[in-house]
């Protein structure tokens, strides 16, 4: 890859740029380290949840007799005993003031509305004993119709998954630019188009699939308690917790130790953490749960699931005029954290990187009785890039333009920025055109379309077609009051201190927790340059509220963009503190001094210098320092971003497409992304790489698929395909360097950048190749078998059959294995 | 998930084998590899009440040559399989689909005759073993007894191994003469079990194609023969097009599933394709 240093602001920069190797992995990939589930404790017991096997059902009894009297059982809890004290999982999003919440108990009372959901808990002196006793646990349901598809959910007279309610509509959520006075009336625009293309395209349900399984331990003392958990937030769990527990957030400490993955599946307070705590508090023992791949699979919330009706209007010139978006978002049975957030994020990223004069967009959020959605990488910003990035390609179709042109007829011009979209919103900096470019050299972009050529004429079984995703996104979660605007609970600020210890070492104690991103090693390049140390003198200290008590943690590619720019900021302070001990020590007026590598000077005086580090080991003495200030140089800092950050990038996929078997293999996969300043050259790489593999998953590979029963076939990795290095291909990466302005590093994020601009090239591809054969759509995954059905029968591929496949004997998960109706259709070969 | 409780025996000769089976109660299951028993019963799928772990066994391992037959031994591992130069020489196409299971680790540790006793009609060994006519040497209390592929093959996941018997080795006829031989495995990642496979082997003579053995993997609840395919191949000439007209009734006395990855009539249509691809590669072009 190649970095383009022509704005980088940290000048002279040593450290930032360098492709430093992770110092985090060593410990991260040998597994030597504290993985919640390593934690042993004395006297700890252990906890095993009851599932629901049924979708959507009443609770008429539970008999938990037998699993009490197993062998090394403690207790076995119901719903109904903690019913009093487990109030509802917090949603801290209510988008709309009408938006409705049915509440969300951790474990069922008197009804399940989702496979998975907790019906009963059993305490065992061991994981096997609890284990075990699961088995034993009888519950008697009466079975209530399962409401399964959106699009029949909304439908008059259709079943309802909370039958208290009215209808299975949480909340209408509207964006019109119109009213907003952000754009033009969007009615009227597609009133006097030429041309209006509509579509309707659907995002299904995807799994996380983190690689750590979600583990929680709970340790009480007095009236004190702990928590490590597998979280992405430990800062948020700790004030949702002390609110839904009553547990006072001051007697709480929440520990996130080494994290292994979340992608969002782990921005969540989880049902568990809040059995875990009450559990503890009520037994007086340490308890620990963690759950199985099968748990994690069936009933961690997952992501996407969305039906989207989208029209375009143009011009015949390939103007457009404005755009439509009317959306069903899949909630499931309850709302989580920011459940209802998610598609409303998205709302403003439809209109993508181009100059629409009118936008529209409706939102239903919609239950089901199937596992909650919540933040899944992207979090509504890759099913805004998909359905505009695919949009534009039917319109390019529609006007017989070539799909590029179109988009450059339409994109934000390089001396535009900053540029307010009909969203509202105010990109940053970038140039679509110079990525763009550099994408298409880096494909081979026209050798491959001569290729398509001679493939087309010739009839070869094998099409190949190239696909385009030219794609911005907003990052840096999050400017705070922009977040009150949009009726979010919390604030996007983010903390960091620094403490200089004696021997000149540095502590970092940043409020943006890792789960496998490679703080630790950025926040060390940024210091060792603030401060002119050595990266091996920095430590990074997260995740513990006792150590690090002020944080938002890691989401929405804004560690480094808002965390990163705190730690930046408490650095400054540091130095300021340092320059006045400094002065005194050299005896020099402050405005005397130079500061560069670490070392105060004393302008036109050679050889009068002190190191920072030498200072901090002076104020920890204190000996000698000003009178007028305190012995110390520590310092800390709370950023709150004054706008988003806008990554963007070009992102292009040549694809074979047998047209024989339907299946489908990227032949080349060529990005260009601009990030602004690039702190690690090997982090953005890796993270682009995690991106793509997960973007293209999207669209090849992964899908949450549920039986009519409500089932989730999906249920182990046998059917849900999650692909491996051996199924991606080389991915060609570069980019182009635009420092975000909004802070002082200049970093954008990265984070999502590959997961949301991969889906829509890869799909656009496909479909560039077996367009000429009459395929307008095909869904997503583009399961081999939807390809060619595509091809030789039309349609868009139509549903997959829902049964699992049939190795291992039909690998359903624990509990969904012997609940199969006809309807649900287990399986061919039962 | 934590598989239920169950008694556990490690033997180390066939005799202690299937003395400790006898001993082992009312639900004994064997352990070879583990690779598809183990999953099972930790999703308590299959709850066993003991388990015979057949992994000090020594004489189960290893390949030899006895007269005209290979025999490979039931607790050879994959990766022994693909590696073993005897199989390498008389029956180059168990390797070639071995080659195809799962990744590296599982093939370390599964075996040919636990892949085989299993009998996963996914399982791209079964299909091989059935169109080589593979034969399969079973002990028992009452000695041994040997089962022609086309009868151990009895339904889904269920062979012709009775309770208490013991899957000892597989007898594959040397191949001789001018054979060639191909797998052709489709799948959608590259860890993953056949959606539907096409094992074939064909002998060629003067230009024509003398003989075609032709397996299916998971195009019915057990691994099937293309029969017609077979009869329409024995004595046609060596051309793409005498070999996709045999293809085209590959699917004749097929009764594939339909699941998440291929719906029943997607089957059919791709093992024509696969037949084709497979059959042609075997004898060359
Ligand atoms: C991730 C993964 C991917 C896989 N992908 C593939 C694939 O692509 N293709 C494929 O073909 N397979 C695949 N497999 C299965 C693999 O080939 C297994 O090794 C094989 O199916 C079973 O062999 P084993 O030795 O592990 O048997 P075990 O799991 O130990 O036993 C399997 C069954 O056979 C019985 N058994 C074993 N040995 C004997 C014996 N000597 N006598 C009587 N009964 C016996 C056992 O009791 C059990 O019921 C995969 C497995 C995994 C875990």
């Amino acid at each position: 890859m190649t970095v383009t240093e022509d704005a980088a602001t940290l000048a002279p920069a040593k450290e930032v740029g360098q492709p430093r190797r992770r110092k985090e992995d060593a410990r991260l990939i040998t597994g030597r380290t504290t993985w919640t589930d390593n934690m042993v404790l004395p006297g700890m017991l252990h906890l095993a949840v009851v599932r629901s096997p049924v979708a959507h059902a009443r609770i008429t009894g539970i008999d938990v007799s037998a699993a009490q009297q197993a062998p090394n059982v403690v207790a076995v809890f119901t719903g109904r005993d903690l019913a009093e004290e487990q109030g509802s999982i917090p949603c801290a999003w209510p988008v709309t003031p009408d938006m409705v919440n049915p509440g969300h108990p951790s474990i069922a009372v008197d009804q399940v509305n989702h496979v998975g959901e907790a019906v009963a808990i059993v305490v065992g002196r061991s994981k096997a004993a609890a284990t075990d006793a699961v088995e034993l646990v009888d519950v008697d349901y009466e079975i209530l119709p399962p409401v399964l598809d959106m699009e029949a959910a909304v439908a008059e007279g259709a079943d309802l998954v909370h039958d208290q309610l009215e209808s299975n509509t949480s909340y209408h959520f509207v964006f019109d630019a119109g009213e907003a006075g952000t754009g033009a009336d969007t009615e009227q625009a597609f009133a006097d188009a030429e041309v209006v293309v509509s579509r309707r395209l659907v995002q299904q349900r995807l799994i996380p699939a983190f690689m750590e399984p979600r583990s929680v331990v709970v340790q009480p003392q007095g009236d004190n308690f702990t928590m490590w958990s597998a979280t992405q937030i430990p800062h948020v769990l700790r004030v949702m917790l002390a609110m839904v527990t009553g547990v006072p957030e001051h007697k709480l400490r929440i520990i996130a130790p080494d994290v292994g993955g979340g992608f969002g599946g782990k921005l969540q307070v989880n049902p568990e953490e809040v059995l875990a705590l009450l559990l503890a508090r009520r037994l007086g023992k340490p308890v620990k749960w963690t759950e199985t791949r099968s748990e994690s699979l069936m009933a961690a919330h997952h992501g996407r699931g969305q039906v989207q009706f989208i029209d375009i209007a143009s011009d015949r010139e390939g103007n457009v005029k404005g755009l439509r978006v009317r959306l069903l978002a899949d909630m499931g049975a309850y709302l989580r954290l920011i459940t209802p957030g998610v598609p409303a994020l998205g709302a403003f990223m439809f209109p993508g990187i181009y100059k629409f004069p009118a936008y529209r967009f409706e939102c239903d959020g919609v239950f089901t009785n199937k596992v909650p959605t919540d933040a899944y990488r992207g979090a509504g910003r890759p099913e805004a890039t998909f359905a505009i990035e695919r949009i534009m390609d039917e319109l390019a179709v529609e006007l017989g333009m070539d799909p590029l042109e179109l988009r450059r007829k339409n994109w934000i011009q390089a001396e535009e920025f900053p540029f307010t979209t009909v969203a509202g919103l105010e990109y940053d900096s970038g140039d679509y055109e110079q990525a763009t470019q550099k994408a298409l050299e880096l494909l081979g972009y026209d050798e491959l379309r001569a290729e398509q050529q001679r493939r087309r004429e010739s009839g070869d079984p094998v099409q190949l077609g190239i696909g385009f995703s030219t794609f911005t996104e907003m990052c840096g979660l999050a400017p705070s009051r922009v977040l009150g605007s949009l009726s979010y609970g919390a604030g996007g600020w983010e903390s960091a201190s620094i403490r200089m210890l004696p021997t000149g070492k540095v502590e970092v104690v940043t409020g943006s927790t890792p789960h496998g991103q490679g703080h630790e090693t950025a926040w060390s390049q940024l210091v060792a340059d603030q401060l002119g140390v050595p990266f091996e003198d920095v430590e990074v200290l997260h995740g513990d509220t006792a150590v690090s008590p002020r944080g938002m943690d890691t989401y929405g590619s804004r560690s480094l963009v808002v965390g990163g720019t705190a730690v930046v900021k408490a650095a400054e302070k540091v130095v300021a503190k340092a320059r006045k001990v400094a002065a005194h020590l050299l005896e020099a007026s402050e405005d005397d001094l130079e500061f560069a590598d670490g070392k105060f000077s004393v302008r036109g005086t050679p050889g009068a210098t002190v190191g920072i580090q030498e200072i901090a080991l002076a104020v920890f003495a204190a000996h000698n320092y000003p009178e007028d200030v305190e012995p110390s140089i520590d310092a800390e800092a709370t950023f709150d971003p004054v706008n988003f950050s806008f990554p963007h990038g070009t992102h292009l996929c040549a694809m074979e497409v047998d047209t024989d078997t339907g299946m489908v293999k990227i032949r080349k996969y060529a990005c260009v992304d601009d990030v602004g300043t690039v702190v690690n050259p090997l982090i953005v790489e890796g993270q682009v790489h995690g991106g793509l593999a997960q973007g293209i998953a999207q669209a090849l590979y992964e899908e949450a698929v549920y039986d009519a029963d409500g089932n989730l076939t999906t249920g182990s990795f046998v059917d849900y395909l999650v692909p491996s290095a051996a199924d991606l291909p080389h991915f060609d990466t570069a980019n182009t360097v635009h420092a975000a302005p909004g802070n002082p590093i200049g970093a954008k994020g990265v984070g999502e950048a590959g997961c949301i601009a991969s889906t829509p090239a890869v799909v656009n591809a496909a479909l560039d190749a077996v367009r000429h054969l009459g395929v307008s759509d095909i869904l997503m995954p583009l399961t081999p078998e939807r390809v060619w059905r595509a091809i030789h029968q039309g349609g868009d591929g139509g549903d997959r059959a829902t049964a699992g496949t049939n190795a291992y004997g039909g690998a359903q998960t624990e509990s969904t294995a012997g609940v199969s109706t006809p309807a649900s259709s287990l399986g061919g070969d039962r | 998930m934590i598989p239920a409780p169950f008694a556990y025996a490690r033997p180390t000769t066939v005799d202690e084998a299937l003395q400790a089976i006898a001993e082992g109660g009312e639900d004994v299951k064997i352990l070879a590899g583990g690779q598809s028993l183990i999953p099972v019963m930790r999703l308590r799928l299959a709850a066993p009440e003991t388990v015979v772990d057949l992994s000090k066994v020594s004489e189960l391992r290893g390949v030899r040559e006895d007269g005209d037959s290979l025999v490979i031994g039931a607790m050879t591992t994959h990766a022994d399989v693909v590696r073993d130069p005897l199989i390498q020489q008389y029956a180059p196409l168990i390797a070639e689909a071995t080659e195809t299971v799962a990744d590296r680790q599982v093939r370390h540790r599964g075996t040919f005759g636990g892949a085989l006793a299993h009998a996963d009609p996914a399982g791209d060994l079964p299909a091989v073993a059935l169109a080589l006519d593979a034969e399969f040497v079973i002990a028992g209390q009452n000695g041994r007894r040997t089962v022609p592929a086309a009868d151990f093959f009895v339904d889904y996941l269920t062979t012709a191994l009775e309770e208490g018997e013991l899957l000892v080795e597989i007898r594959v006829p040397k191949l001789t003469g001018q054979w060639g031989m191909r797998y052709e495995k489709f799948n959608r990642v590259a860890q993953a079990w056949s959606i539907v496979a096409v094992a074939a082997a064909v002998r060629r003579e003067d230009g024509h194609i003398a003989e075609a053995r032709i397996g299916l993997t998971n195009m019915g609840p057990t691994p099937l023969r293309a029969r017609a395919t077979e009869a329409a191949l024995a004595g046609a000439a060596a051309t793409p097009e005498a070999i996709a007209e045999a293809a085209r009734s590959a699917a004749e006395g097929t009764s594939p599933s339909s699941d998440l990855n291929a719906q029943a009539d997607y089957r059919e249509h791709l093992v024509q394709v696969l037949t084709r691809r497979a059959v042609s590669a075997a004898a060359g072009l």
